[in-house]
């Protein structure tokens, strides 16, 4: 019988009352594996414990490693059968760790398809396969237009843009040049490697009136008329009304960081490392609309998962412990600790978080937000960085660089779907 | 058994017990992973499923890969460019050192310096110098001055050379060290006797250096060509947010593997280009070795 050291108490109780009623259900101890970040590891580690005093009866230990090396070891130890029982993956692994059969579907009688459909966020559909879920998350994550209030009153201007043009216009007021015309202060940061890439994809793409992809993530659509107007919109940000410059400051996060970008599009990740950084006042808004109000936006999540090497008891406890991890409480206790939103309507959307002047924007773009099936997230974003690339270095035509990317990108999920 | 060994079989005896040790570890941590390499090359496999067979599959798409042949020709753009050089300033800077007696050992510390510092720290220093305004020091300097800013590390046939500079810089330190010893081991006689012949400086240079330098020179040569063909480091860290671009201009064969293993999780595809890799730095190798038995 294992006894933990930190609760002697509890646990000697614990067994007094097992032997006095002559149960002999023992003591069930699950390992559960996440990828390092400081946040995510506090929030799992009081998950946990909350988890163990409902369920005296069940031991979780949490083992975690930086992110380079994850993905190997989740792979060379699940079949060996040391690794985890209940593990974390990016919603994007989903389809390479069922083909591996290093997950198992979560049980439809603990967790009803209809039920999921009802409660969480629609993106988590992705998460289906089958007549099953395979995984599910505890928090998700969306993106937002984060602004200087600093730079913003400078200029003199009132409030954060709502639409495209005004998006444009605001930006053209926070922007500086230097006697010999370079760019000292940005109104926008710009840049593929960050996240503007969903920007584009899911977002600008279809405020332009397209869709970025058919077929359930399978056929590229975006060399388009909308693809077009939305590359050269984007681009237009550099080329035409010089509001930005690609890799200003080397990584648009910083260029914000340090004062000298008036917006920056990025995701409630974020949010940690802005508030750690000291004399920049930032406020935080939705995603610009389009010129017809319609908003879009991109999200994407972490999920956990139960292992194929979790059988019977140690099953019983995974799938107890996966409820816990998808429950209204542990969200709450996710978005408190790790600034992760909600994956439920039912907790993001309460009063208080939807109207939170921070975690609200965020929380507003789930409702209507996108998320990519990705088949290699790295390797497509490189498309559009090098679509850009063509255009902004090599003065390509916006119709023939993003030909060329959207040929490149459909090679690719022809190559990984067959 | 043993004590019936004639003195000469005791011997071979303990020279296997101590080469032993040696070989299981050369065959433990370096053939068998060589051989599996090998392996993965003719295989699919994305760490997490099982292996599958491809065949030639891998070189096939190795050869019709546009990218590859880019990357080939980067690396060799920076074994060409940065041999040569590199060779050339550290030759000059030993050969000028080895002349001056004030604050020798100061001078040489410093040039020495570079070699001694980790590259990812000197990668990301440069990386800073090269950017646009207003954060990079040389752009800075340029707009200051009224001229237009340059595009260091954005530009497509730019980058390569500014990435390969700190590269080349970093080696110097290593070189000149083996220059100078090399310099020394010249016997002073021969100098002597050029003086009283009344020869001029340069022809001492070409006639008498240069060529008891040889030796020295094959050294460097085949190091440092190993350590371009192999360059990442400094490739990786300078373009961590577009690893090798923009547009692959800069990026170098080690790179392409690892993003081929690594983010694309592709180790059959991986294996493959290690393999040929692997074959470039044979070939290169027996050339320069066969330059070096004509001696």
């Amino acid at each position: 019988m294992l006894v933990k050291l930190t609760k002697p108490g509890i646990a000697g109780v614990a067994t007094a009352v097992m032997l006095a009623a002559g149960s002999a259900q023992a003591e069930v101890e699950i390992e559960y594996w996440q990828y390092f970040f400081d946040a995510r590891v506090t929030a799992m580690e009081q998950l946990i414990e909350n988890f163990e005093s409902a369920n005296p009866d069940i031991t979780v230990t949490m083992t975690h490693f930086p992110y380079a090396d994850y993905r190997t070891k989740v792979a060379a130890a699940i079949p060996a059968g040391e690794g985890p029982d209940v593990v974390q993956l990016f919603y994007g692994w989903l389809n390479d760790y069922v083909a591996a059969e290093l997950i198992q579907p979560l049980p439809n009688d603990a967790f009803p398809p209809s039920m999921i459909e009802d409660e969480f966020f629609p993106m988590v559909g992705a998460m289906r396969e089958g007549d099953n879920y395979w995984a599910l998350p505890t928090a998700v994550r969306s993106l937002a237009l984060f602004y200087n209030k600093t730079l913003f009153d400078e200029a003199g201007i009132s409030g954060p843009p709502g639409t495209l043009d005004e998006f444009i216009e605001t930006a053209k007021m926070l922007t500086k040049t230097d006697a010999a015309g370079n760019l000292t202060q940005v109104g926008i940061t710009a840049g593929m490697n960050a996240q503007d890439h969903h920007w584009f994809r899911e977002v600008l793409v279809r405020q332009f009136g397209g869709e970025p992809y058919l077929d359930d993530y399978r056929t590229v659509n975006y060399n388009s008329e909308a693809g077009i107007a939305a590359a050269g919109f984007y681009t237009g940000l550099v080329n035409e009304h010089k509001v930005s410059a690609f890799g200003f400051m080397d990584e648009p996060q910083a260029a914000f960081k340090a004062g000298r970008a008036g917006m920056h599009i990025d995701g409630s990740f974020r949010i940690g490392s802005l508030n750690k950084t000291r004399g920049l006042k930032w406020g935080v808004t939705e995603l610009p609309a389009n010129s017809d109000g319609m908003r879009s936006n991109y999200s994407s999540y972490w999920v956990n998962a139960i292992t194929t090497k979790a059988e019977g008891e140690k099953y019983d406890a995974a799938v107890k412990f996966m409820q816990y991890v998808t429950s209204d409480e542990a969200m709450q206790i996710w978005l408190d600790v790790v600034g992760e939103l909600p994956a439920k309507p039912s907790v993001g959307l309460t009063e208080a978080n939807a109207n939170d002047e921070v975690f609200g924007p965020f929380i507003r773009g789930l409702a209507y937000a996108n998320t990519t099936k990705f088949a290699n997230e790295s390797a497509q974003r490189q498309i559009l960085i090098d679509m850009v690339q063509r255009i902004d270095i090599e003065g390509q035509a916006v119709a023939d660089s993003i030909a060329i990317a959207a040929e490149a990108e459909q090679e690719l999920l022809n190559e990984y779907h067959n | 058994m043993y004590h019936r060994l004639s003195i000469r079989q005791k011997q071979i005896v303990w020279a296997w017990a101590f080469l032993a040790v040696p070989i299981v570890f050369y065959v433990v941590i370096r053939f068998y992973p060589t051989a599996n390499a090998m392996v993965i090359s003719f295989q699919n496999w994305n760490l997490l499923g099982d292996r599958t067979w491809a065949g030639w599959a891998n070189y096939a798409k190795l050869w019709n890969d546009p990218v590859f042949w880019k990357v080939f020709r980067n690396t060799f753009v920076y074994l060409l460019i940065g041999t040569p050089v590199s060779l050339v300033i550290s030759f000059v800077i030993a050969y000028h050192l080895d002349r001056l007696r004030f604050m020798h050992g100061f001078l040489r510390m410093l040039y020495f310096l570079p070699f001694m510092t980790t590259a990812v720290a000197m990668a990301w220093v440069w990386r800073w110098f090269y950017q646009p305004v207003p954060i990079g020091l040389f752009n800075n300097v340029l707009a200051t001055a009224g001229i237009p800013q340059v595009e260091f590390l954005r530009s497509t046939t730019l980058a390569l050379p500014a990435i390969l500079a700190p590269a080349v810089w970093a080696g110097l330190g290593f070189q000149i060290i083996i220059f100078m010893a090399g310099l020394r081991a010249i016997p002073r006689s021969y100098y002597e006797a050029a003086r009283i012949d009344g020869v001029s400086t340069w022809t001492i240079l070409w006639e008498i250096t240069l060529p008891l330098l040889k030796p020295t020179i094959v050294f460097i040569v085949v190091f440092s060509s190993i350590g371009f063909l192999r360059i990442f480091d400094h490739v990786f860290n300078m373009t961590t947010n577009d690893p090798g671009g923009p547009l692959n201009s800069t990026k170098p064969l080690v790179l392409m593997i690892y993003q081929s293993a690594f983010t694309d999780f592709n180790m059959g595809y991986a294996a493959a280009q290690t393999v040929v890799l692997f074959l470039i730095l044979l070939i290169v190798s027996l050339v320069q070795l066969r330059i070096l038995r004509d001696n």
